[in-house]
């Protein structure tokens, strides 16, 4: 038992680091920094740099353009990238419909989508819930009916995250009617261009626009556009959802968003003294770091653990992972909350930013809510949690 | 980095468990506790025959050299048995005294009784109004002639009934509260001058409050410098903390797999309770606070050899924070998720809780060092 990083890890990181200063645009960090939208151009545009460094599918296998790094060097990559920050690769693509196409794709499939996800050519969206699936999410109804070579989906998928930006959507449709809830279900990529897509916003309550609607009305998909067996869509669904879980703790984030805390507390004053130095304050930011630190290692437990585990079987702890690390994120924007007080009131420019822009602090409160929402809300990692490892 | 035992600590593992589940059951632990100083001298000679009391001290000083990972895998194996021998005062405490700040003299006077199980030692440290501070200590020690002369009160000495020998914090320079001028003494329990007054503690040890009228000792009694002792007692008592973190996660450990038991075979409304959400969600809340406790007990496990005593001290500090916070609500829920039966003595699972509910208090509790990492700036 070690838990230091070795030599070749410290390395790794410092050559992580470096890259970073190099490459992430100024304009860009500072827009992350304060919490600023980011266009699609910006983030296409970084992932490019990361591609053509051979790091922005890092996690593939070798033969899909994958590093070839071991667990604790993906996690320090993702953690530099949370901290510096920098914006990670694409989750839709990266992280989940592309391990789902070379895991149980077609050769076609994979010589056509994998090269597009890494370069960022195509945009991909997450087309799982339904107005009437969320988490009972087996129970959807977007129905694909197979007419000769051809699917033709309706339905209506929701929730789904930047789907403006996207060039494809995969879908989870019914193609079995008759079958038992998850039985009949199907895996479906869907080219967002095709006739009868339409995308209607959705405003969340911190006034941003992440997430849509996408309805579909007999939208006409190529039969070679199934990925892996018709009705097994649930087992790959299951494997992609498991793979999401283990990058959900965000501690890059937390991690950051402390130490901009830290910042800020010791500008805004309470009782004449910068915030940082109430006592009261003190303690709770101490106990979130203790929160935070715990789950970092927690976290490494999780990732050391993963390469004794089948591939694409995730430990079912990781959902420690989900509940503690979304628990901490909402924590960390409360902080902020508490920091900057009456001057949490300021809806979009403030003209007096004299300490440094806070409008986004608020905002990040609201949509900060999302994360123990998404992703498999909490209660339902703790249904995870007491049948997969506790066994009730 | 790496998570995993090596093959030695694992059989040593194997060899702990094997031991206590073969002569750790509940009843027999009652048994134990109505011995003469509450613990078995046949537990104790069969932790010695393992060579178990013997893991910290080097080969020289006839033990096995071995650290701290050693050290978590006994207290994390203690800690499920709920284990009443004095391991924690004799070997971590008081072996880490002579470990780190004996001479050649005292380490070959007092380490193989240890090492062989014929002696026990206790750690008088706690005075009426010290609390936690190491630093906050009245008893004196004075020079007169060749010898120390101690004068003052310790208080809930655990083990201080029956330990051989006593390792007592004393003062022989400066105010109550000053940093400088504390000593460490070997004293025998059995010289003129010393009193007990002994009783029982919540979680079935033994203690004493032990007075010191003019009690003398040799020159040779004091570890390191008597003048200047504290560093070696902030040392030796992050030791202390680390061990009873992995005490800790062996009893959240233990109590979250009796919770589980009770949930899948009691019974009502017809159906076993744990078929009911509310209380999955609520062992399902116990299983990631230990999770986060095991990650903190193994991180001060790695942290407290470090060389930079400030480091060690905030790393052991924010692992026994989490370990108050993650025992207290496990502890707690376990009382809850069984009901009536988890508040009778006869049922296991409450003897968890008030063993946690001691532990939290020992050697600084949750906002204690709270409040100690907070002062001492970033950790993440």
């Amino acid at each position: 038992m070690d838990l230091a990083f070795t030599n070749e890890e410290r390395a790794f990181r410092e050559e992580v680091r470096q890259f970073l200063r190099e490459t992430v645009p100024p304009e860009m960090r500072r827009k992350l920094v304060e919490g600023a939208q980011l266009s699609k151009d910006e983030m296409v545009a970084w992932w490019r740099i990361l591609n053509k460094k051979g790091w922005c599918v890092s996690q593939w296998p070798k033969e899909y353009g994958g590093t070839g790094w071991t667990s604790v060097q993906q996690y320090i990559f993702k953690e530099e990238l949370q901290m510096y920050p920098a914006p990670v690769p694409l989750a839709f693509g990266v992280a989940m419909v592309g391990p789902v196409i070379y895991t149980f794709g077609s050769e076609t499939q994979k010589k056509h989508y994998l090269p597009r996800i890494a370069n960022m050519d195509d945009w991909w969206c997450q087309g799982f819930s339904e107005p009437g699936s969320g988490s009972d999410l087996a129970s959807l109804k977007t129905k694909a009916e197979r007419k000769g070579d051809k699917y033709v989906i309706n339905g209506q998928k929701t929730w789904t995250t930047l789907a403006q930006y996207a060039d494809m959507i995969f879908c989870l449709c019914r193609t079995d009617p008759t079958a038992k809830k998850q039985a009949g279900i199907s895996f479906i990529l869907v080219n967002m261009k095709s006739r009868g897509i339409t995308v209607r916003p959705i405003q969340t309550i911190d006034g941003g626009h992440e997430i849509n609607e996408v309805f579909l009305d007999d939208v006409e998909v190529p039969v070679e556009n199934l990925v892996g067996e018709e009705n097994k869509g649930w087992d790959y669904a299951k494997f992609l959802l498991g793979n999401e879980r283990t990058g959900i703790a965000r501690v890059g984030v937390s991690k950051e968003r402390l130490r901009r805390i830290k910042e800020l507390a010791s500008k805004f004053k309470s009782g004449g003294r910068p915030v940082l130095e109430d006592p009261a304050f003190r303690e709770r930011l101490a106990a979130c770091e203790v929160e935070l630190k715990a789950l970092e290692l927690t976290q490494l437990r999780v990732v050391a653990d993963e390469t004794k585990h089948e591939k694409g079987k995730p430990n079912p702890a990781s959902s420690v992972l989900k509940i503690k690390g979304s628990e901490i994120q909402q924590t960390t924007t409360e902080l902020l909350m508490e920091v900057i007080g009456p001057f949490a009131a300021p809806y979009g420019e403030h003209p007096d930013s004299s300490y440094e822009a806070t409008d986004w602090i608020a905002q990040s409160y609201f949509n900060n809510r999302k994360v123990s929402i998404y992703g498999g809300s909490n209660e339902i990692q703790r249904n995870i949690i007491t049948k997969a490892v506790l066994g009730l | 980095m790496d998570f995993e035992l090596s093959e030695e600590q694992r059989l040593l593992k194997e060899a702990v468990d094997g031991l206590l589940s073969d002569g750790y059951q509940f009843t027999q632990r009652k048994k134990y506790m109505k011995e003469t100083g509450g613990w078995s001298q046949d537990i104790w000679r069969r932790l010695a025959e393992q060579g178990l009391l013997g893991l910290p001290f080097a080969e020289v000083d006839g033990g096995f050299g071995l650290g701290a990972v050693e050290a978590m895998i006994v207290m994390d194996a203690l800690g499920k048995a709920l284990v009443l021998e004095p391991y924690l005062a004799t070997v971590v405490i008081s072996g880490g005294f002579l470990r780190h700040g004996g001479s050649a003299a005292q380490r070959a006077e007092h380490i193989p009784p240890i090492i062989d199980g014929r002696k026990t030692f206790a750690f008088a440290q706690l005075e009426k109004d010290s609390r936690y501070d190491l630093h906050d200590v009245t008893t004196s020690a004075r020079k007169r002639g060749q010898s120390w002369v101690i004068e003052g009160k310790k208080f809930v000495v655990i083990n201080g009934e029956s330990a051989d020998t006593l390792v007592v914090t004393a003062r022989t320079e400066g105010a109550q509260r000053d940093t400088a001028g504390i000593g460490v003494f070997l004293v025998p329990s059995n010289v003129k001058g010393i009193t007990k007054e002994t009783y029982p503690t919540q979680d079935g040890l033994r203690a004493a409050d032990i007075t010191f009228t003019g009690v003398e000792v040799g020159a040779h009694a004091a570890i390191g410098d008597p003048n200047n002792a504290l560093l070696l007692i902030e040392r030796v008592v992050d030791e202390a903390r680390t061990a009873l973190c992995a005490e800790a996660v062996g009893a959240m450990d233990e109590s979250l797999k009796i919770t589980v038991e009770y949930l899948k075979t009691r019974n009502q409304f017809g159906v076993p309770i744990g078929s009911f959400q509310s209380l999955q969600h609520r062992v399902a809340d116990m299983f990631v606070a230990l999770e986060q406790a095991r990650s903190m007990s193994m991180f001060a496990t790695m942290a407290v050899d470090f060389g930079d005593g400030a480091e060690r001290a905030k790393t052991v500090a924010a692992a026994k924070m989490q370990i108050g916070m993650s025992g207290k609500f496990i502890g707690q829920q376990s009382i809850q998720l069984h009901g009536g039966i988890g508040m009778t003595m006869e049922a296991k699972i409450g003897h968890y809780f008030k063993r946690l509910a001691m532990i939290e208090n020992t050697f600084g509790d949750t906002r204690y060092h709270l409040r100690r990492v907070s002062e001492s700036g970033v950790l993440v």
